[in-house]
């Protein structure tokens, strides 16, 4: 592998970590990370099953992309990942029941997930296999660490615990809010405006620089 | 019958399916900047979703009850011939409809509030009747939530928001207080 391989490979890995988060940044992928986001572990449950997913997808579209025909190719491609995720479904009831069933439905639900008909879509229908799950593995880190931060925060505030450890003691006042459905859209929309402030601030230096 | 009117009170209101369950939150972010094109989506949603009900009664009557192996995919490839034959309908009945809806037509597909349909008939074990009140009450109660959504962006357009916070930001606080509003109902049924 050349030098210049080698930097594109990196390049498409580390894209999907945080320059183009699928949730911070393109707003894809919303249904399941406000779900499941109630405690850590399940957020950390959620973005590992979709991150074996989209590997996988993105790798198994990647090596069929010559043979499937154009104009079926969303249809081939829900099939193939529907395939994949009964598959991490039936494993996941197999290997970690508790939080099967506590994310129930969910799992399934990861068939609609844009982000892995947006990837199939726009990356591996187009490059070869290796790129394409290098791709599929940043894009899922990245979306487990989205999952994982907002889990972080609801569960500190709505439970005053991180993995079910408590962290306060008994005299804290959990704020329920936190981990009810309303707190799912009040936290991403907060870490939002956190991130256009950041983003905010370094254009305001850059420009302050130019002066 | 008050089983019925449960179900139906419980999937329009108190389970909302988008700011209860956070089901079909793409379109919900997306589409929903004018009321018109919410309720126009709204109603093609329900419609989706109440043959999605049916033809999921019969799958599972005929079809995984000998292989449930195959449920996501005969799932994903019933909603996708569902939302295929409606457009092929609207197109056929009403053109001017289909123009309107345009792209949003297609999109449904990916919503994954219908698959919930699929999913929560099975899981729940609905009959056939229940099936169908279940997915006419979630359709009805995605239309509310696009429509409150769409009315309060339409408002909002005319206020003085700060740069930072406009856009998706704003959209999802809005959620989170017309969420917490949704909260309240879960109280209508607790006498009984």
């Amino acid at each position: 592998m050349s030098q210049e391989n080698k930097s594109r490979a990196m390049e498409e890995f580390t894209k999907g970590l945080w320059k183009e988060n699928q949730i911070f940044v393109t707003i894809l992928g919303m249904c399941p990370s406000l779900a499941v986001t109630n405690s850590v572990i399940n957020g950390l449950a959620m973005g590992i099953a979709t991150t074996c997913v989209l590997i996988l997808s993105n790798l198994l579209i990647s090596l069929c992309r010559n043979i499937i025909p154009n104009q079926v190719r969303i249809t081939a491609f829900i099939v193939i990942i529907a395939t994949l995720v009964q598959v991490i479904d039936f494993m996941m009831a197999a290997l970690v029941p508790g939080v099967h069933k506590e994310l129930g439905a969910f799992i399934a639900l990861i068939v609609v997930n844009c982000i892995i008909l947006g990837r199939a879509e726009s990356f591996a229908a187009k490059n070869p296999p290796w790129l394409s799950v290098l791709d599929g593995a940043g894009m899922g880190l990245g979306f487990t660490f989205a999952l994982t931060v907002i889990g972080v925060i609801r569960e500190i505030l709505g439970n005053g615990s991180i993995f079910n450890i408590s962290l306060f003691g008994p005299k804290f006042e959990p704020w329920v809010i936190m981990i009810l459905p309303p707190g799912g859209f009040i936290t991403l929309g907060f870490l939002l405006l956190g991130f256009s402030w950041y983003a905010q601030r370094k254009i305001n230096k850059l420009q302050q620089k130019e002066k | 019958m008050e089983n019925l009117v449960w179900i139906f009170v419980s999937a329009l209101l108190i389970n909302n399916f988008v700011l209860a369950y956070f089901l079909g939150l793409c379109s919900f972010f997306g589409v929903t900047t004018k009321i018109d094109t919410a309720i126009r989506l709204g109603v093609a949603n329900t419609f989706v979703m109440i043959i999605t009900a049916l033809s999921v009664y019969a799958l599972n009557k005929w079809v995984l009850f000998y292989a449930p192996y195959l449920q996501m995919i005969c799932f994903i490839v019933v909603i996708a011939s569902a939302v295929q034959f409606v457009e092929m309908a609207i197109k056929k009945l009403s053109p001017a409809l289909f123009k309107a809806l345009g792209i949003y037509l297609p999109l449904i597909t990916t919503n994954c509030a219908i698959l919930a349909i699929a999913l929560f008939t099975t899981n729940k074990g609905y009959g056939l009747i229940e099936g169908l009140v279940y997915a006419i009450g979630a359709g009805l109660g995605v239309t509310l939530a696009y429509v409150l959504l769409a009315g309060i962006r339409e408002e909002s357009r005319l206020t003085y928001i700060p740069k930072l916070i406009q856009g998706t930001a704003i959209n999802m606080i809005i959620a989170g207080i017309l969420s917490m509003a949704f909260m309240g109902f879960a109280g209508l049924f607790s006498a009984n």
